[in-house]
């Protein structure tokens, strides 16, 4: 599998919008649905563990807010995304390529590497840290959420533990995660997809394949990027 | 026209296709024949280039295959146009998407003039007011036609068939086969058409090579298929009732 220059830039950028569709928006739903629970669970779990008079509780919304920043919303949500968009990504290609659509690509004389994951790629690349702020804000709009109507926390002492000490690096640090999580997530994907044979069942395996293996890389790397770039 | 020679490929211990030499004529409706797996699809993909070949060479006119370069193979293929078994067409992409997509990754034609190429190009192979239907939406039949309008939108000089009426009725299967030999003549084109089909031998039939078990076992035209005296070549041609009660046999 290799790739090379684009044989029509326009064509191209018209596929690179369309899988910004179905691989970026068509899972903010799913992204905001998972954020805001996790959010909301992430700050009762901290009201409950912080229950001390020793620390403030404005705490809890400032643990909420990095515990969302540094970890859940770029690795938790990498993970979801790397079985949503991941076996979307291995199925369709493995489908293309069991059903002959990969060789009529190449017989055409498209580089069908180029054509079919590229797009892909760059749209993850481009919309996956979108889809992380999403869930960042989200987040902590359910951990708010949570903690006032339980009456954990005031609502005033949340909303000033989310901005405490507020560094922008960390937000850097979730999306360097993003971006990385997110070419894992495709290449992978699309490797196994673009490399399946046989017919309906090795299209299921690619798409299990593709599934699992971005998601211990994104475990790997996470480590990785997490030694990198905090310590 | 198109030559393998001495072509051989293997997958893993098993030898596909042994020693292979076939000249496909220039004009000619060069047909490949063959029990299923004796290797038709095999040599087929061999002579586009899609699998690599162990031993031999494919020559394209006076180029050998083998020895160009991805742009002087990606220029070649421009002029190829294949038919698959199952179509092949794009599932994400309309009829008329799919006829207009090699012209919208090659030539400079507008949107305009791609849509009235791809119009033409439907019209050819008798399809109307399915410019709009996906795919999944036509007959096996339909997909075989939208899949030769797409292969001859480009204007090829070599169009090749694999199984080009399997899975349909007779009457489909003569229409593909009325088809591809009026547009082989109509421009001067080199079409090579895999098939197990008799019926399809004696509608176009102009070269006609038998492969079995991966070698090339026998060679000829439509009317002198009926009067070999190989015995490989008779069974597969007087397998069925029909054409056994055709020979008197």
């Amino acid at each position: 599998m290799t790739f090379k220059k684009p044989e029509r830039q326009s064509i191209y950028f018209r596929q690179i919008l369309i899988e910004i569709e179905h691989l970026g928006i068509d899972s903010i739903g799913i992204v905001a649905f998972i954020s805001v629970f996790m959010g909301a669970v992430l700050c009762i779990q901290m009201a409950f563990n912080l229950d001390t008079p020793l620390v403030p509780i404005y705490t809890i919304g400032y643990a909420t807010r990095q515990s969302v920043v540094l970890e859940f919303s770029p690795t938790i949500i990498s993970l979801i995304l790397a079985g949503k968009v991941g076996s979307r990504i291995a199925s369709e290609i493995g489908t293309m390529r069991v059903t002959e659509q990969i060789d009529a690509l190449e017989i055409m004389g498209i580089n069908s590497a180029t054509y079919l994951i590229f797009p892909k790629i760059a749209a993850c690349l481009f919309f996956n840290p979108i889809l992380i702020m999403i869930s960042i804000i989200v987040a902590n709009i359910g951990g708010w959420l949570a903690g006032v109507v339980t009456g954990l926390v005031p609502s005033a002492e949340f909303i000033y533990g989310l901005k405490a000490f507020f560094e922008g690096y960390d937000i850097f640090y979730s999306l360097v995660k993003s971006v990385v999580f997110a070419f894992l997530i495709v290449s992978i994907s699309g490797y196994h997809g673009y490399f399946t044979k046989g017919g309906a069942l090795e299209v299921g395996e690619a798409s299990t394949k593709g599934v699992v293996n971005s998601s211990i890389a994104i475990i790997i790397f996470n480590l990785l990027l997490t030694n990198l770039l905090l310590s | 026209m198109i030559e393998a020679k001495n072509v051989s490929k293997s997958f893993g211990d098993s030898k596909v296709l042994d020693d292979v030499s076939i000249k496909f004529e220039t004009g000619k409706c060069n047909l490949v024949i063959g029990r299923s797996g004796s290797g038709k699809t095999v040599l087929m993909k061999c002579l586009v280039g899609l699998y690599e070949i162990d031993e031999g060479k494919v020559y394209f006119g006076d180029k050998v295959l083998s020895r160009m370069s991805f742009d002087e193979m990606k220029l070649v293929r421009q002029d190829i146009g294949m038919l698959f078994q199952g179509a092949a067409l794009f599932d994400s992409l309309n009829v008329e998407e799919n006829v207009m997509f090699p012209l919208a990754m090659f030539s400079q034609k507008s949107l305009e003039e791609r849509r009235e190429r791809a119009n033409f190009c439907l019209s050819r192979v008798d399809l109307g007011n399915v410019n709009k239907l996906y795919p999944a939406e036509l007959s096996g039949g339909m997909k075989k036609r939208v899949a030769i309008a797409r292969a001859i939108a480009m204007n090829p000089q070599y169009l090749f068939c694999d199984e080009p009426n399997s899975g349909l009725d007779p009457h489909t299967a003569n229409v593909i086969d009325n088809l591809i030999l009026e547009l082989t003549q109509e421009y001067n084109i080199t079409t090579v058409v895999n098939t197990h089909d008799m019926n399809s031998v004696m509608e176009i039939g102009d070269r006609v090579s038998f492969i079995h078990n991966g070698k090339l076992c026998w060679e000829g035209d439509k009317d002198s298929i009926l009067k070999s005296d190989n015995e490989t070549l008779n069974e597969f041609v007087f397998a069925t009732k029909l054409t056994r009660k055709l020979k008197g046999v």
